[in-house]
């Protein structure tokens, strides 16, 4: 499955990245200022294993940004994201429930979620399915407190998984993707590799082929979702990763697949594996 | 769709008498511009935070006028000046006529 | 990077963020912003200072900041807004510094004036150019 025609790339592409710089991700570490101290992450790693024939390095989204923009994420309260899981924190504490349930009555606090957001995507061991932060949330919303299931990519959803990923901020990226995740795993793979829409893109052709050079004055990253979900400038609000997706997707001008949609979903574990060994940002700062 | 407004504010718990602290405010709010329009093409009415208020004991800090202008989730960071133990009162005042407060103490030591 | 056509695509983003309408607006000018404000005294430049980035990833959020030692109040203004009014901070009391920070929204490339005002009236001004540019990933 993966063609690389970098050659076709530079024709469709061309006016956008032909004589554009190629500008090394910053060298740069970073330590964020919390509530109860510092804590530093990890945001460059020896690639996994199944990548080192594309790369040697792996490197946060945050390496890729502008000085202003990294330095919003290098303090809680100037990382506008923090408002959300404050939100996030309203919510697990609200019965909200048709019995009264709240997250907190079953679970009590939200740190008690921590490192959830480390291992998954992951299949879950009694049912089989594979299974994202959010369908860990849309399962007790609809099956324990009674509620019709949260729009995936609503304030409530971005609310509470920005407050779960929060939790495991500092972890490092553990995804497994043999056993029951392989098959999963491979369609995921399949997802990266295939080039969708008009332009005949994959997320190989930015992420891979063309990391760390410009099309227009978007510095191409790795494509790494350790950092989801993660304030986005541009959009002034919390963007899940596969919310995402469907961004990188349209622009290559495709009918896109909808979060929580089996394609997406595989993808968000390939990719969130090409992330092992990277920190768990919690809620990043992008642009 | 009704905006969920949350107010967040940074200050220390304690400060010298006399020192001069940093205090960080933001609040999480659209601040819709009055210059964007929908899909149907109509302007979507202005509706933001126009004014944003800290005191210390009664005393103000600053009083600032805002315009569209001022990103989505307003952000403030300013010095004050601690000379005795008491509460800072934040205050944001929405177009609407929503007044959001916060409250936070600081002691002298 | 090309300059000229960073601003070229700025253009555009003022054109989704800002969409302006000509004819309706009745923004206040630059100009008629600092008369009010500056009641004709001419700005000295000294003791004053705004920090700004050069380059801004997105005109949504850029941050800004100014320092004027004793000032009573420091206007903000973004003179390539449709609205170039953006912020005036007035300190009080118990005001530790005359400093301020916040996060704006910038349309274009253009310049960010903060003028303060002294206690016996007097005015200073700084100016700085912020690019702004516009990324290739709409999504």
């Amino acid at each position: 499955m993966h063609n690389r025609a970098t050659s076709f790339f530079a024709l469709t592409f061309g006016l956008a990245v032909a004589g554009m710089a190629f500008a090394d991700p910053v060298d740069d570490k970073l330590v964020v200022e919390a509530e109860d101290g510092t804590v530093e992450l990890v945001t460059t790693a020896p690639a996994p294993d199944f990548l080192k024939d594309v790369v040697d390095t792996i490197y946060s989204g945050w390496h890729y940004r502008e000085d202003e923009t990294r330095d919003l994420q290098r303090d809680d309260f100037d990382n506008p994201g923090m408002v959300y899981v404050d939100r996030g924190t309203d919510l697990w504490n609200s019965a909200i429930g048709t019995g009264g349930e709240s997250c907190a009555g079953c679970h009590q606090g939200p740190e008690t979620m921590a490192g959830l957001r480390a291992v998954t995507p992951r299949v879950d061991a009694k049912t089989g399915a594979l299974m994202t932060v959010e369908n860990y949330i849309d399962a007790c919303v609809t099956e324990r407190m009674g509620l019709e299931s949260w729009n995936w990519t609503g304030n409530e959803m971005k609310d509470m998984l920005a407050l779960i990923s929060m939790q495991s901020r500092g972890m490092t990226v553990d995804i497994q993707i043999d056993g029951p995740a392989a098959p999963f795993w491979e369609k995921g793979k399949e997802v990266y590799y295939t080039r969708f829409g008009q332009l005949e893109m994959s997320c190989a052709s930015c992420h891979e082929d063309n990391q760390g050079k410009f099309i227009r004055a978007d510095h191409l990253s790795q494509g790494q979702i350790n950092g989801f979900p993660t304030y986005r400038l541009k959009d002034a609000g919390i963007l899940s990763a596969q919310q995402r997706f469907v961004g990188c997707v349209r622009d290559t001008r495709a009918e896109t697949f909808k979060p929580n949609s089996e394609e997406f979903k595989a993808l968000e574990l390939f990719v969130a594996s090409r992330g092992n060994g990277l920190s768990v940002e919690g809620v990043a700062v992008r642009h | 769709m009704v905006e969920e407004v949350k107010p967040r504010v940074k200050v220390p718990k304690s400060a010298a008498a006399g020192e001069v602290v940093t205090i960080k405010a933001l609040i999480s709010h659209s601040m819709e511009s009055g210059q964007r329009k929908d899909k149907d093409g109509n302007l979507i009415p202005r509706k933001i935070i126009n004014r944003f208020t800290c005191d210390l004991n009664g005393v103000n800090v600053v009083d600032v006028a805002i315009e569209p202008a001022v990103s989505t989730n307003p952000y403030f960071e300013f010095d004050a000046k601690v000379d005795a133990a008491g509460e800072f009162k934040f205050t944001w005042y929405d177009d609407d006529g929503s007044v959001y407060e916060d409250m936070k103490p600081i002691v002298i030591g | 990077m090309n300059l000229s056509r960073r601003k070229a695509l700025s253009l555009g983003l003022g054109g989704i963020a800002f969409a302006a309408i000509p004819g309706l607006s009745t923004a206040a000018t630059v100009e008629e912003l600092t008369a009010a404000f500056t009641a004709g005294a001419a700005p000295g430049t000294s003791g004053i200072t705004l920090t700004t980035p050069e380059i801004a990833e997105n005109g949504n959020t850029v941050p800004v900041s100014v320092d004027a030692p004793g000032a009573v109040a420091i206007m903000l203004l973004a003179s390539g807004n449709p609205e170039p009014a953006v912020a005036t901070f007035t300190f009080g009391p118990a005001a530790g510094r005359q400093f301020a920070a916040t996060r704006i929204r910038l349309a274009k490339t253009q310049d960010v004036i903060a003028m303060a005002k002294m206690a016996d009236g007097s005015i200073v001004q700084a100016q700085a150019t912020v690019k702004v540019t516009i990324g290739g990933c709409g999504g």
